[in-house]
């Protein structure tokens, strides 16, 4: 089966008041981004949908793959196009459509048409019965059912026939651009792409920061995190990553500061820096991957420690997912493999055997007033410093 | 600055053999196999490469089987080997240091139902012969063992290896992986008993993709890739008249400045050698051949030096860089009995006839500012 369009469902769009516009809009945008590689597409946008119709060769897995990636998009049906107004040729399509999309068990169907093309001589009820008719005839396999049919064959009459009953599940959310900016603190691990990619669902653009700390980490592990930006990218569309030089931060606090708070001082620089860095770059928010409990840098405690050095809003969209519950999505969003090569990231090269899991504040804040000499020195140097690589 | 200390990963290809492999992608870009005149061009290289090992080797022509590399070269040595010669035993020897292109294929043949021993090495990463005369039975069919450790550059006894296996029983099969001894030395594998002998083009200045196997005519050896027969029906498939022409060329301009190419490294290697050591808390765990160095610096993880000594243009490698996807412990290091602490804080400096006795000098100058620095944030 050929075919030659896409009626692509959006759902949660349609409740949207007078700014539905913009989101529709921005839909649009996203959709002929995502599959522009494969080939040459229009859009036409209609009340609650939008068809995109293919003007040259293009490769359907590619191309609903792609479409499968965009948020916003709640479904995609796959269009067969037919230039032929005639009634005869109409009913054939219809025909040789359900014989090639459905097998020949037994199945309930409806035909639903809609005239866009008032000028068309039959009336969209004569149609259905008509071409249902038509159906029960040529194809022993099929009953009608009104009510809750398993096939619901859709047939519209415009300057073409379209004709689609299939939806294919598209990834929901919301269009990326549609919801601010926000700053994402991505890590090389797990849990760090998820929470990109959810909060990309809502329609909020990324940026993205990772701290490097050279020669304790390697270029492969940067490389790797270029590659995880990348394939988030596939979803929330191009990501710029800054990467930061955090090495003489890192040995600034293990000089100076207790052995079991360096980690906890060393993730609030790091969220001072990510909040600086957002600021610069018109960021709303930040985002990290952390699950409660999941790391002693977790616990609740720690994550109130952490959280306290930023004004803006801190998103944790993993905050409640079990460690599984995370690899789960990273691997349906294909970020898994990459995530798990065994390269070092700076927060597991100095680590303590036993972290403080309840640091408390107060303490935290006296640890580190013995870096007062050279902090303010060595965050602007790591701000200034920052390397930008755009992944898309 | 920029020092390439890594070249028993990969060497740099020198400007003769590009010369060669260009003139096989523009000119006589012929199918070997084709009857026209441009596969009679295209042969010519394989003729030309086959020639040149054959002469290095003292082996005929014919013993040559060009294949994609030295992995594919020990893979057919020994699973050719083994499955060509399974009636004669099923036992094969092997020791606990060889290459994961050695390794793997002999616990595959494992798998399949082959007995295989391992081999212990001593303190210097050397073959325990008295091991090998008791392992030694009358179900053994094949023993392979490499010429050169990858890791510290040991040079393991083939002659005595071979002899004590001839002596044995003169049916029973040895295979010696010679990829990180050829180009280094000499070696005349029929003249000393080895009957199949792997070599890679990549270390020498030859293209990736490039390799052989000498196999002694005589040997019962079943391919491993069937097709269209090419190399005597060993090795199917359209042969890759670049990488074996630059093969060729490789073997020809270093086996024709050995001698001297051999005294640079060598150099190089003890002047490194000396003056790291003087710094403390360094030891030296390197073997004979003349372009490897394996040096242990205490109280400091292996990878930082190694990104520390990148950032100062010095390119060198963390235990093999062919087993570097899986930063796992070195295996000769463990055989040679290191201390478990050093086991993670070793490095590899493996030269060419390129590298200057100046460029020790600046790594070791490199060293002496470095280690301290990094042994100040070793983990607590």
């Amino acid at each position: 089966m050929e075919y030659k369009a896409f009626l692509i469902k959006y759902a949660e769009i349609g409740t949207k008041g007078k700014n539905r516009y913009v989101f529709e809009d921005m839909l649009c945008r996203r959709i002929s981004e995502h599959v522009a590689a494969f080939g040459d597409f229009t859009i036409r946008r209609e009340y609650g949908r939008i068809f995109l119709e293919a003007q040259s060769g293009y490769d359907y897995e590619d191309v609903i793959t792609a479409l499968q990636k965009v948020f916003g998009v709640s479904g995609i049906s796959p269009v067969v196009v037919g230039e032929s107004l005639q009634f005869d040729d109409i009913r054939e399509m219809a025909v040789s459509y359900i014989k090639e999309c459905y097998d020949d068990k037994p199945h309930t169907f409806k035909v639903n048409t809609r005239r866009a093309n008032k000028a068309y001589p039959v009336k969209s009820m004569e149609m259905n019965s008509e071409i249902g008719h038509y159906l029960l005839e040529e194809c022993d396999n099929l009953k009608v059912d009104v009510h809750n049919p398993d096939v619901l064959l859709n047939i519209e009459i415009r300057n073409k026939v379209y004709l689609y009953s299939q939806t294919i599940k598209g990834a929901g959310g919301l269009p990326v651009g549609t919801n601010g900016r926000a700053m994402l603190l991505l890590s090389g691990g797990i849990d760090s792409p998820v929470a990109g990619y959810m909060i990309a669902k809502r329609g909020v653009e990324l940026e993205a920061v990772y701290f490097n700390a050279p020669p304790y980490t390697s270029e492969r592990a940067k490389q790797k995190v270029i590659d995880l930006a990348k394939l988030v990218s596939r979803y929330s569309g191009k990501i710029r990553l800054h990467i930061v030089n955090f090495t003489d931060i890192q040995l600034a606090i293990y000089e100076k500061c207790p052995h079991e708070e360096l980690t906890i001082i060393m993730r609030r620089y790091m969220m001072k820096i990510a909040e600086e860095l957002a600021k610069r770059n018109g960021c709303q928010a930040l985002i990290t991957g952390e699950s409660i409990g999941q790391v002693a840098s977790q616990t609740m405690h720690s994550l109130a420690c952490t959280g306290e050095v930023c004004n803006m809003p801190v998103f944790r969209p993993c905050i409640g997912m079990d460690k599984q519950e995370i690899v789960d999505i990273s691997e349906r969003i294909g970020t898994y493999e990459t995530s798990i090569q065994p390269y070092e990231d700076c927060c597991t090269i100095f680590v303590a055997k036993h972290p403080v899991t309840k640091p408390v504040i107060e303490i935290i804040k006296r640890s580190e007033t013995k870096l007062a000499d050279v902090i303010d020195d060595l965050m602007k140097e790591a701000v200034d410093t920052v390397e930008v690589v755009k992944a898309d | 600055m920029e020092i390439y200390f890594d070249n028993a990963a990969t060497t740099r290809v020198i400007p003769e053999v590009r010369e060669i492999m260009l003139n096989t992608f523009d000119e006589e870009y012929g199918n070997p196999s084709s009857m026209h005149k441009k596969g009679v061009g295209a042969e010519r290289y394989l003729r030309y490469t086959r020639e040149v090992l054959s002469r290095q080797l003292k082996c005929a022509p014919k013993e040559i089987i060009l294949t994609s590399g030295g992995t594919e070269a020990n893979n057919l040595a020994l699973i050719g080997i083994a499955q060509a010669n399974k009636r004669a035993g099923n036992h094969i020897i092997t020791t606990g240091i060889e290459h994961a292109s050695v390794y793997n294929p002999v616990l595959y043949l494992k798998d399949l139902g082959f007995e295989v021993s391992f081999l212990r090495v001593d303190g210097r990463g050397k073959v325990d012969l008295e091991d090998l005369c008791k392992t030694l039975c009358k179900d053994t069919i094949l023993v392979s063992t490499m010429a050169v450790n990858n890791e510290i550059g040991t040079v393991e006894p083939i002659e005595e290896i071979a002899k004590i296996i001839k002596d044995y029983n003169t049916d029973i099969l040895y295979h010696v992986d010679a990829i990180q001894a050829f180009g280094k030395m000499n070696i005349y594998p029929k003249r000393i008993g080895v009957d199949a002998m792997s070599l890679s083009g990549h270390k020498l200045h030859g293209p990736k993709g490039s390799g052989a196997l000498f196999v002694d005519e005589r040997v019962k050896l079943r391919p491993i890739i069937y097709g269209g027969g090419q190399e005597r029906g060993f090795r199917s498939g359209t042969e890759n008249t670049a990488a074996i022409a630059g093969l060729g060329k490789a073997a020809e301009v270093i086996y024709g400045r050995l001698d001297e190419n051999i005294k640079a490294m060598k150099l190089v290697k003890d002047t490194l050698i000396a003056g790291a050591t003087r710094i403390e808390g360094v030891t030296d765990h390197s073997g004979e051949a003349p372009h490897i160095a394996s040096l242990s610096f205490r109280g400091v993880r292996s990878e930082v030096l190694l990104h520390a000594l990148e950032n100062k243009g010095i390119y060198v490698s963390a235990g093999s860089a062919c087993s570097s996807n899986h930063p796992a412990i070195s295996g000769v290091l463990k055989a040679i009995g290191l201390d478990k602490e050093l086991l993670e804080s070793t490095l590899r400096f493996s030269f060419c006839e390129y590298n200057t006795v100046e460029e020790a000098e600046y790594t070791i100058k490199v060293l002496e500012e470095l280690l301290p620095q990094l042994r100040r944030f070793t983990r607590r």
